[in-house]
This record gives C-alpha cells, sequence and structure tokens, in this order.
C-alpha cells in the first residue's frame, strides 16, 4: 500500500516538474494586441464567427484575416469596441463577408415581355428567345454572373441557388489556411 | 527487423484498433465529417500514442513491477494526461502551424481510450521497448488509415441520396459496419 502512494506520488512530483518546466522554457510571448481584441469578445465561444472560440477569432482579427463584425453575441456595441480599439471603421453586421451560394438565373415567364435585353447582356449565351417571344435560361449553361439582372426592366429575372446533389459535389477547401511565417518567406 | 514489421503491418491492418478491436469509436464517429479534422486528429493521436506506449512501457517495467500491476491502468492515464499537456505546449512554442491545424483535438486525445488501450495491450503481449513503440505507431497509424478513409466516405455521403431515416448518423453507422466487415479481410495476413 505504501509503496503503491509512493509511486503515484513519484508520477505525479515527476510530471509536475516535467510541466512547470516546459511551461517556463517553451512559453509563447502572445501578441498584445490579440490579448486586447479577446479582452473584448463576449467569451462566449460560440463558434458562430466560424472559428473554434473566441481566442482564436481575435487571433485572426489581429492578423488581418477576419473580419471585425463576425460576432453575433458581441452586437453592434461589440464591432463598436473593436472599430474603437484597431482605429477602423464601423460596420454593419455580416456585410458581404460570407460568400454567395453558388447559383443560377432564372426569367419568370409571366413577367417576361420579351425584350432580348438580357440575352444581349449574356457573355455565354445561356438565354434563348427573339424578340416579342418568351425567353428561357438554359441552366446548364449559366455561369451565374448576374449580368442580366440590371438590364432587365420588368425585373422578372431572380437568381436561383443551386443544391448540392451526388451531381455537382466537389471536395470542400481545406478550412484551416496556413500562413507562412516570416522565416518562411523569400528574401526580398 | 521483419519482427517490427510483421508488428507494424498486423497492427495497422489485422488487428486495427479501430475496426477490429472496436477501441476508439468516439473521435471514429465523432471528428470524421470533415476530412481535414480526421487527418489534423489522426497526426495529433500518431505523435501522443507513440510517446505514451514508450513512456508507460518504461513505468510498467521499471516502475511498477509485478507487485504494483494493479496500478497500471491508473498509472498510464496520469502519464498520458501529462504526455498531451507537454506535447501541446512544446508544438505550441516550436510550430504554430502545426499547433492551429491540430487545434482543439490535441487536449481530445487524453480521453480517448484508443490511446489508454494500446499501453495496456502492450502489457498484455508482453512487449519489449521497441515493439512496444512499434506497436503503438502502427496501432496509431491504423487509427489514422480509417479516420481518413471513413472521412472521405461521409464527405461523400452528403450529397448521395441517402432514405430519410437513414440520413446523419444512421447511414455512418453502418458505413462504419461495413468496413469492419472489409478488415475482416485482412485477418489470415500475418500468419
Amino acid at each position: 500500500m505504501f509503496s503503491a502512494l509512493l509511486v503515484m506520488a513519484a508520477i505525479a512530483i515527476a510530471l509536475g516538474a516535467v510541466l512547470g518546466f516546459a511551461a517556463i522554457k517553451f512559453r509563447v510571448e502572445g501578441n498584445p494586441l490579440v490579448e486586447k481584441i479577446d479582452a473584448v469578445l463576449p467569451q462566449t465561444q460560440c463558434g458562430q464567427c466560424g472559428y473554434p472560440g473566441c481566442m482564436p477569432y481575435a487571433a485572426a482579427i489581429a492578423d488581418g484575416s477576419a473580419d471585425i463584425n463576425l460576432c453575433p453575441p458581441g452586437g453592434e456595441e461589440g464591432i463598436h469596441k473593436l472599430a474603437d480599439l484597431l482605429g477602423v471603421d464601423f460596420k454593419p453586421f455580416g456585410g458581404d463577408s460570407a460568400p454567395k451560394a453558388k447559383s443560377v438565373a432564372f426569367i419568370d415567364e409571366n413577367n417576361c415581355i420579351g425584350c432580348t435585353l438580357c440575352i444581349q447582356a449574356c457573355p455565354v449565351d445561356a438565354i434563348v428567345g427573339a424578340a416579342k417571344q418568351l425567353h428561357t435560361i438554359i441552366a446548364s449553361e449559366c455561369t451565374g454572373c448576374e449580368l442580366c439582372i440590371a438590364p432587365c426592366p420588368v425585373d422578372c429575372i431572380e437568381m436561383v441557388p443551386i443544391e448540392e446533389n451526388a451531381g455537382n459535389w466537389k471536395w470542400k477547401y481545406p478550412v484551416y489556411a496556413l500562413t507562412p511565417t516570416e522565416s518562411m518567406r523569400p528574401p526580398q | 527487423m521483419t519482427g517490427y514489421l510483421l508488428i507494424l503491418v498486423s497492427a495497422v491492418f489485422v488487428n486495427n484498433i479501430v475496426m477490429v478491436k472496436i477501441l476508439g469509436l468516439c473521435p471514429f464517429m465523432g471528428v470524421s465529417k470533415k476530412l481535414e479534422a480526421a487527418i489534423g486528429m489522426g497526426a495529433a493521436t500518431t505523435f501522443v500514442l507513440t510517446l505514451a506506449s514508450g513512456a508507460s512501457y518504461l513505468i510498467n517495467q521499471y516502475l511498477l513491477g509485478p507487485e504494483l500491476a494493479y496500478l497500471t491502468t491508473l498509472s498510464f492515464i496520469v502519464v498520458i494526461a501529462g504526455i498531451v499537456q507537454f506535447t501541446e505546449m512544446v508544438i505550441q512554442k516550436t510550430s504554430p502551424e502545426l499547433y492551429q491545424v491540430l487545434g482543439i483535438y490535441l487536449p481530445l486525445i487524453t480521453t480517448n481510450c484508443a490511446v489508454l488501450g494500446i499501453p495496456l495491450l502492450n502489457v498484455q503481449a508482453k512487449h519489449n521497448f521497441m515493439e512496444s513503440l512499434f506497436f503503438g505507431m502502427g496501432g496509431a497509424l491504423g487509427f489514422t488509415l480509417v479516420m481518413v478513409l471513413f472521412a472521405g466516405l461521409r464527405e461523400r455521403m452528403e450529397g448521395a441520396d441517402v432514405p430519410v431515416i437513414f440520413k446523419g448518423s444512421a447511414i455512418a453507422m453502418i458505413t462504419a459496419g461495413l468496413m469492419s466487415l472489409a478488415f475482416m479481410g485482412f485477418s489470415g495476413l500475418v500468419k
């Protein structure tokens, strides 16, 4: 019994010593800006910004890879505080930070007057039709460039998101972008 | 040398820790939704498991011995937790890029039963130091292999036309079962 206590105590002391030593030896000097930004964030660790917690989001803001308007729990007040801290302008929520879903144009044929303006605008000839005839979109040719929306005089064109299925599924790009450090950059 | 190679091959394919021994199912189901997350988890586990196998061998051999054998599980858990902590600090200092990729998966390894299971299996099989290291590394490589394969399958299943009642975890469970059946095909590989 006594030897068991002794052995476990020895393991605990040895590990404690190693970890304590490592905490001093391998201490990472945090970026002071990251800590200031982290102090402003609400610390809900909800991940709604797309980062796995407040600290990673703060680090992403500090190195410029994330916008300041991605934190819903912080509210507009939080964005104001971040804008003051970083000396940038206030931005409303979301903005155009989120990439748009892939979509194709769709013509509402009840409203189309057959003016051919959209046909002239389409860079890939994905719209068929003639003067005074209904126009329609060839969905497989449409690139989703939205150039046909502006010229339509009756606003009968809208963008319809493409649903993901087995036919058009693609491998996703990695979530974590590896940013090169100073030492990895080629010399100027 | 052939002995070590046999241990490696047997740990990766024949006695695969997830598919044959059915250990470490929590990260196998939990962290396999995305391919890069699965790779990160596999890499972190490989690193920790190889270290843990060596350290637990030393502890079992030189500190515990036969009369304190009842302390193996307890001491292994403590040592694994310590190694994970230590690894996290070292990686954060030496390679911030790797730290960023592994992220939250490093601390999760502490509670991965495969990481405790392999040192215990080492004790049971009476492996020596090098055999323990190879068995640990092989087990972890096998874990990484099935994690990556399964994550790839699950990414493809996202877009597949699965019946409503089988969607999500149900079809993942069935797929895992089929993968396990497939790994039974390796059972005659090493005599």
